[in-house]
């Protein structure tokens, strides 16, 4: 969809549904009937509350906010375009098998939500179940997997062991044997899997929209104005001034610089994450598989790409761009394991910035001043929470308290010790 | 790649180096009488700073020594490296 960004729109919101008839007419008449799937509008002066970051997290606040709590006269800030940030930039990659059980409580939360979402935005979130394998290489690493697959199979999460054999047998193209690490097992979620990125901003986008929720792009947020008693009063951004008694701060890499305008620092660190694609082929990788030890993260999209996630750079940066030899790490591990991939061209390689928190856990819930919200510290593994993180922070707002599932997630845990400590916990080399 | 100036061995590869997060972070001289509130601030808070930000590397496929560098996290150029112990180094007018 292409509008002219100088151009508002304030059509009063009319939601095409999307079928299979809808399909037919609109493809027996040139396709020429669509509508833009949300409206264009200018800033109003006041809202009830206020979401800044227009990725998949802070647009399904928006909607859920709407949908859930009745607060429809909210508006979404966006610095650039929505979607443009992390949600565009992630390995797509879904999975709940986290080790504590506040996390898997989280986790698996948002994926309960994926498995409906489809339907529920009238939105084709191309969500595949294919499974996620994570590949043991030493002793070590089977003990910690398998103790992943008791946690999680006590915390009602599914997961399973897999001997080498079997590990092969779900994914035909992984070499077992003839490695520098061999494979020794791998533990499986098979409800896991990925989604379209984009997808999840344009439905909750969509969806959002057609409630009453303005989408505001080209808006970046300047200030935070606080009222004597120091609770939040407005926002200054590039399109003026907005107040509104609830603001939600969802902004990825930036949460320290948006936070810092209201005086209250984060224990965050933002680093770049890189991944890349190759050209695209036919069919031939059925699942995803992930190994910590060696460093890879792979799936096929639906187009045909390989997508690979390698790990984060060495240093502090906001640049959305690293290092080379990041990502040719993650391509001697991917040759290793795959051999038929060796002569395959990658096409793109990017950068996001993630938000490290000290525990890799997220900070969701309230802040030191009254009326302002953060929602944060994803990391490298945030897009695989988008509807769980946007339904409980849309609760945490409406409600002033944040919802059971994320009460164990406040920012004061840093200061209480109460860690939810997934640094080594997350299956993942950070 | 970044390519860093060692104060000791001069322009290395960036793969020779250890990140070490934001320098001149003093560790509480008595910390029995810190507070949660200064603990949580010494272990965890962190400046993030977007632009020029101070931070300790160390030169660990070389000398093995830390030192400290200015660096702009807006395009990842050096400014500046120095020892530790000595203080930031200020141009007039400041780092642009």
């Amino acid at each position: 969809m292409i509008r002219d960004p100088q151009q508002p729109s304030s059509r009063t919101p009319a939601m095409t549904p999307f079928s299979a008839l809808s399909l037919l007419r609109q493809g027996l008449s040139g396709q020429r009937g669509w509508q833009p799937q949300w409206r264009n509008p200018a800033p109003k002066s006041a809202y009830d509350a206020v979401i800044i970051g227009g990725g998949g997290h802070g647009l399904g606040t928006a909607y859920y906010l709407a949908r859930e709590h009745g607060l429809s006269h909210v508006a979404v800030l966006e610095k650039g375009w929505i979607g443009g940030g992390n949600t565009g930039r992630n390995t797509t990659i879904i999975r709940s098998n986290y080790l504590f059980p506040e996390s898997a409580a989280l986790y698996d939360h948002a994926l309960k939500l994926w498995e409906g979402l489809s339907q529920e935005l009238n939105y084709n979130m191309m969500f595949s179940q294919r499974g996620v394998l994570m590949l043991a290489h030493t002793v070590h690493d089977m003990q910690v997997a398998k103790r992943h697959v008791h946690a999680n199979r006590a915390a009602g999460v599914d997961n399973e062991w897999l001997t080498p054999r079997e590990a092969q047998a779900f994914c035909p193209p992984l070499n077992i044997g003839d490695i520098r690490y061999p494979v020794l097992g791998a533990a499986l979620q098979r409800r896991g899997g990925t989604a379209r990125h984009d997808a999840v901003a344009w439905g909750y986008a969509r969806g959002a929209d057609t409630r009453g929720v303005d989408i505001i792009e080209n808006c970046e947020v300047t200030g935070i104005r606080l009222d004597p008693r120091g609770a939040v009063e407005a926002v200054d951004t590039t399109r003026g001034r907005i107040r509104a008694p609830r603001v939600g701060v969802v902004a990825a890499g930036h949460s320290s610089v948006i936070l810092r305008m209201a005086g209250v620092a984060l224990p965050l660190e933002s680093y770049p994450l890189q991944a890349l694609v190759s050209e695209p082929v036919k069919p031939v990788f059925p699942c995803v598989v992930m190994s910590n030890t060696i460093h890879a993260y792979i799936s096929q999209s639906d187009k045909g790409e390989l997508v690979i996630g390698a790990g984060t750079d060495a240093y502090t940066s906001y640049t959305q761009r690293g290092a080379l030899h990041i990502p040719s790490h993650a391509l001697e591990a991917i040759c290793e394991l795959f051999p038929m991939f060796r002569r395959l061209r990658m096409l793109r390689n990017w950068g996001g910035i993630v938000d490290v928190s000290p525990d890799r856990s997220p900070i969701i819930g309230k802040t030191p001043v009254p009326g302002l919200y953060v929602n944060c510290g994803w990391g490298t593994g945030g897009f695989k929470a988008t509807p769980g993180s946007a339904h409980l922070f849309a609760w945490t707002i409406a409600h002033d308290e944040p919802h059971p599932i994320n009460a164990p997630f406040t920012l004061e845990r840093f200061r209480d010790g109460a860690l939810i400590d997934e640094a080594a916990a997350a299956a993942v080399a950070h | 790649m970044l390519l860093i100036d060692c104060p000791y061995c001069g322009e290395r590869p960036e793969p020779e180096f250890v990140y070490g997060g934001q320098a001149h972070i003093a560790r509480p001289t008595h910390p029995a009488q810190v507070g949660v509130d200064e603990w949580a601030q010494y272990l965890y808070l962190r400046a993030n700073t977007r632009g020029v930000h101070a931070e300790r590397w160390r030169h660990t496929h070389g000398c093995g020594r830390f030192f400290n560098a200015l660096r702009d996290t807006l395009t990842d150029r050096f400014l500046a490296t120095y020892r530790v112990g000595e203080r930031p180094p200020q141009p007039p007018g400041g780092w642009s």
